[in-house]
């Protein structure tokens, strides 16, 4: 009994507790969720608390999901995605309309956002689907794909809600680009993308216009949507190399820059921390990012290296768009900088990705096993 | 069909994985290139625009110079206080604001309209009062609760105020909020940034005519702001120089009690110091509150003061023109002396009245004054000798004289708004008419001139100057309300006014006559009743302005409407021999220059010469007569 909490169970107890990790993404994940807390102090001390809580029980689906073998997440690829279509219909009719959009759908004990369940349910499916293909993928393949696809993306550009649209498109994308897609359907695929734009924009709402029209020319429109842009590169510009310090940022402190502690606290980043900072993130990530590509080259099946080349991928989709929206260079959609802006959401799907990541990797010898 | 080469499989999937890390890498460097030139390239330019978004210059309005009387007291003086104040723009519901403000704070439907008003005048991104001078109590339960109401705020504002209320408010004018004629003037005198911040313009009287002393110069602050444009903390300053305090000539004591002389009557009283010009008492009555004015004056008080027909608003010294009757002789007097048209001797037989071209000009007393020489003419006020003299002067002769008098012609006073009366000539009138019929001079209307009537029309200023300039021997002053201008940087005095304006070609002799016969007028003539026991010595003329309505009517002097009766004027200056004041004093509807001018004249006197202070307003003499006119 004594020896039941001795230090020798503690210790056994923790080593299977990590077990399932993975070391360097852990580390990263790790280093990234310290800066974040570094930056919540800065830009909204009053959400630290609960940015924690949302890092905890992050944390803990992480390790759940680290436990799963790719196997039993095969089985639960179809379901998952049907239940996801099912519930984005559900929004569709019943959803709750919240600024101007309607996104959420209220189960009478919680409200869901059911397109971040698509963010991981679509690369899921797609990576069954051609896990299950007996033959190299054919063209008819690649048409199936597109459409189950395109199906919740549609319906979440809906909503409407762009960027999280992008990012599901993005997951799904990423999946059939490394399932093989030739290159000329690809460069076929963009250059009409580009003839098609005229007429995309005729579907996109006003304020999804307004919004690409800013980033054009953001001083024509300076108190209105032009803001968000004019503020956040003021930030950043004024940064410099060595940034203003940490809680010194006066385009932070003085609240200049907009939703300073979720989509823009790239802003707030860059004018503390400078150029220097940003050279830290962009590394981070990319070591990131490259821990997750390693991973899937070493994958066992097909339906692993899939879904974890796909899961690295949103990491980067995230922080590029969102990098990118911040700095000017791409439009304002509402996409977060991954593992570091406020929000328990983004948070949760982001460690179920690193979890899935962690799974394949301790499975990556399960089949000569 | 091709079946699945798993080690195909994996090399094109390995391959399409490094493409990936290609694109990350590159899409990577782009957002590294834009960081750099964001943050190396164009650091300066928006370190300079985040320097620009936190520091925010806010101008800080000096203190308003002050104006004292001559003996240094004080009639305008600033406080400071506590207002709401609303940013429409940033409000949003203004009628829900305003209700909610008001559960908290007494807002009274008075102050709402005057909100209203200043709304409608104002740019939308101002911050408007709607309630001033709030307690200390009403300070501390608004901030208790200022998160309920975005573009509200307090702010602690100098305020101008006036502590003798509506005394001497026609001299002292009044300032208000800053409209766009305003700001024209302001940018024609260049002033643009030193009025950054400035709400407060004068808008009449002394205000304005020395608005540019009176408003020194801005200082400001540099305020690091917020997003939402609150100051957070003041970064530095730089001091503000308070407004030049203005000195007046006038003497705020006789000023009351010529004031107070008038009792509830209308009309006006301008008092100078014939050897300066300094103008010791400026009174138009009624007059008004300029304190309602400083906060932005509500629109029921606005129509009640703009509307009554007692028009209390007007200062009549400088802009109402009146016919001086006979007031007019002691000048028509001394310009027969001057052109050599008569003699002091010379005199006429008055039969009653005077026959010029078919038409019979009446004396004021029935059967005439028998033998009259110029001393009578004066002293009784005779008609028919200035009938017969107007006509041998000529209108010419007379406009020439007049004019050089600094009749029909501004005194040139530091007030705005000054009025030019009427110095009727037939030049005057090719002007004034634009019918051919209308625009001839009859021979005719010279004889009425010669009395004072007609189109003669004078302000009390203009007739006050020429009594001046006769008690000083022809030599003129422009009338002056301020004495010098202390530069409150360098504590300078500066002086208005030392030099004569003018000197006129009279001699002595004939002066001496003409202020004979007003020194008559006083002993034994038709202002001996006023001045019974006086003490001192006095020149003075009475005169009775007919009012227009009453021409060719068949009414009864003693029945009429008090609004029909004639204007009662009196001129003066004492001591006789050697004048320390000189007064005009135009009662409206009073009758009788004796009736009700002089009176006046005798108690602003009396307490000038004697220190004497009267009890009560100045009687009205209802059994006076202007001679024995009508």
């Amino acid at each position: 009994m004594n020896q039941g909490f001795g230090w020798s169970t503690l210790r056994a107890w923790w080593q299977k507790l990590v077990a399932p990790l993975d070391g360097p993404l852990m580390l990263i994940a790790g280093l990234l969720l310290l800066l974040a807390l570094g930056l919540m102090a800065s830009a909204s001390p009053q959400r630290l608390d609960n940015q924690m809580i949302n890092m905890a029980v992050a944390l803990v689906v992480m390790r759940v999901m680290a436990q799963i073998p790719p196997q039993r997440l095969m089985h639960l690829a179809v379901p998952i995605y049907l239940l996801g279509i099912l519930l984005l219909v559900g929004v569709a009719l019943f959803g709750d309309i919240t600024k101007g959009a309607r996104r959420w759908l209220d189960l009478g004990f919680m409200r869901i956002q059911p397109s971040e369940l698509l963010k991981i349910a679509m690369p899921l499916l797609l990576a069954w689907f051609f896990q299950k293909r007996e033959t190299m993928p054919r063209a008819s393949d690649y048409a199936i794909a597109a459409v189950m696809l395109l199906v919740p993306v549609g319906l979440i550009a809906r909503q409407p809600d762009l960027g999280t649209a992008i990012l599901v498109f993005a997951a799904g994308f990423y999946v059939i680009f490394f399932a093989g897609l030739s290159w000329k359907v690809i460069i076929g695929m963009a250059v009409s993308a580009i003839a098609a734009a005229p007429l995309a924009w005729n579907f996109l709402h006003d304020y999804q216009r307004h919004r690409i029209l800013t980033l054009l020319d953001p001083e024509k429109d300076p108190l209105g949507k032009g803001l968000h842009i004019i503020q956040s590169t003021i930030a950043i510009g004024s940064g410099g190399v060595l940034g203003k310090g940490w809680r010194a940022g006066t385009q932070t402190q003085l609240e200049f820059i907009p939703e300073r502690h979720t989509d823009f606290i790239f802003a707030v980043y860059s004018e503390e921390f400078g150029l220097l900072g940003n050279i830290l993130l962009l590394v981070l990530y990319a070591l990131l990012i490259g821990r997750g590509l390693m991973i899937a080259a070493n994958a066992a099946t097909l339906f692993s290296r899939l879904l974890a080349g796909a899961v690295t991928m949103i990491f980067f989709t995230y922080a590029f768009v969102n990098m990118g929206m911040v700095a000017g260079i791409l439009p304002v959609v509402g996409v977060p900088l991954p593992l570091i802006s406020y929000g328990g959401t983004a948070l949760v799907t982001l460690f179920i990705g690193i979890g899935i990541l962690m799974s394949i990797h301790g499975n990556r010898m399960l089949v000569q096993k | 069909m091709e079946f699945k080469n798993p080690q195909e499989e994996l090399e094109r999937f390995r391959s399409r994985i490094a493409v990936a890390g290609g694109f990350v890498l590159v899409c990577f460097t782009l957002l590294f290139a834009r960081f750099v030139w964001l943050q190396v390239v164009q650091h300066e330019y928006y370190d300079t625009r985040a320097e620009d978004n936190r520091i925010s210059l806010v101008p800080v309005v000096p203190n308003r110079g002050l104006i004292e009387d001559r003996n240094g007291v004080v009639l305008a003086r600033n406080y400071s206080a506590y207002t709401l104040e609303i940013t429409p723009s940033r409000a949003g519901n203004l009628e829900q604001t305003i209700d909610g403000l008001a559960e908290i704070i007494a807002i009274e439907a008075k102050d709402r309209r005057r909100f209203k008003k200043l709304m409608d005048e104002s740019k939308s991104f101002e911050t408007l009062p709607i309630r001033t001078r709030l307690t200390d109590e009403e300070v501390a339960r608004f901030i208790a609760h200022r998160y309920r109401f975005p573009g509200v705020e307090i702010k602690a504002r100098l305020f101008r105020q006036y502590p003798g209320g509506a005394f001497a408010s026609h001299i002292l004018g009044y300032i208000g909020r800053v409209n766009d004629a305003d700001l024209e003037k302001i940018e024609k005198r260049e002033q643009e940034a030193n009025y950054r911040g400035t709400e407060h313009f004068g808008k009449t009287g002394l205000e304005q005519y020395y608005e540019f002393d009176l408003h020194g110069v801005s200082g400001h602050e540099q305020v690091e702001v917020d997003a939402g444009g609150r100051a957070v903390r003041t970064l530095s300053r730089s001091a503000t120089v308070a407004g030049n305090k203005l000195s007046l000539t006038i003497d705020a004591e006789l000023q009351r009690i010529a004031e107070l002389a008038f009792g509830n009557r209308k009309g006006s009283l301008v008092a100078i110091e014939p050897a300066s010009g300094d103008i010791l008492a400026l009174v138009s009555m009624p007059n008004y509150d300029p304190n309602l004015f400083v906060d932005g004056i509500d629109s029921q008080s606005w129509r009640e003061l703009n509307e009554s027909p007692d028009k209390p608003l007007v200062n009549r010294a400088i802009t109402g023109a009146y016919p001086p009757g006979s007031t007019f002789k002691p000048f028509m007097a001394m310009a027969a002396l001057t052109l050599g048209k008569r003699t002091p001797e010379q005199a006429i037989n008055d039969a009653g009245g005077f026959n010029f071209g078919g038409h019979f000009f009446r004396d004021d007393k029935k059967g005439g004054h028998g033998r009259v020489d110029m001393y009578k003419s004066i002293v009784q006020s005779c008609n028919t000798f200035y009938y017969i003299l107007a006509n041998d002067l000529g209108i010419d002769n007379i406009a020439a004289f007049m004019g050089q008098l600094g009749l029909g012609s501004r005194s040139g006073v530091d007030l705005p708004g000054e009025a030019e009366g009427v110095l009727p000539s037939p030049a005057w009138k090719k002007k004034r008419f634009r019918k051919p019929e209308q625009q001839k001079w009859y021979a005719g209307e010279t004889i009425s001139i010669g009395i004072g009537q007609g189109y003669n029309a004078y302000t009390p200023i203009q007739m006050a100057l020429a009594t001046a300039t006769l008690a000083n021997n022809g030599v003129m002053f422009r009338p002056h309300l301020v004495k010098y201008v202390t530069d409150t940087r360098s504590g300078e005095k500066r002086p208005m006014e030392t030099q004569p304006a003018a000197t006129l070609p009279w001699k002595q002799e004939h002066i001496d006559f003409v202020r004979g016969a007003m020194a008559g007028v006083i002993k034994e003539g038709t202002g001996a009743r006023a001045f019974a026991g006086a003490g001192y010595t006095a020149g003075g003329k009475t005169g009775t302005a007919q009012t227009f309505s009453l021409r060719g009517g068949d009414v009864k002097t003693g029945h009429l409407q008090e609004k029909l009766r004639d204007h009662s004027w009196f001129i003066a200056y004492a001591p006789a021999d050697a004048p320390v004041i000189a007064m005009a004093i135009l009662v409206e509807n009073g009758g009788f220059g004796a009736q009700a001018a002089a009176p006046i004249a005798r108690q602003v006197l009396d307490y000038y010469l004697l220190g004497k202070k009267p009890a009560a307003p100045a009687p009205a003499d209802e059994s006076a007569v202007e001679g024995d006119e009508e």
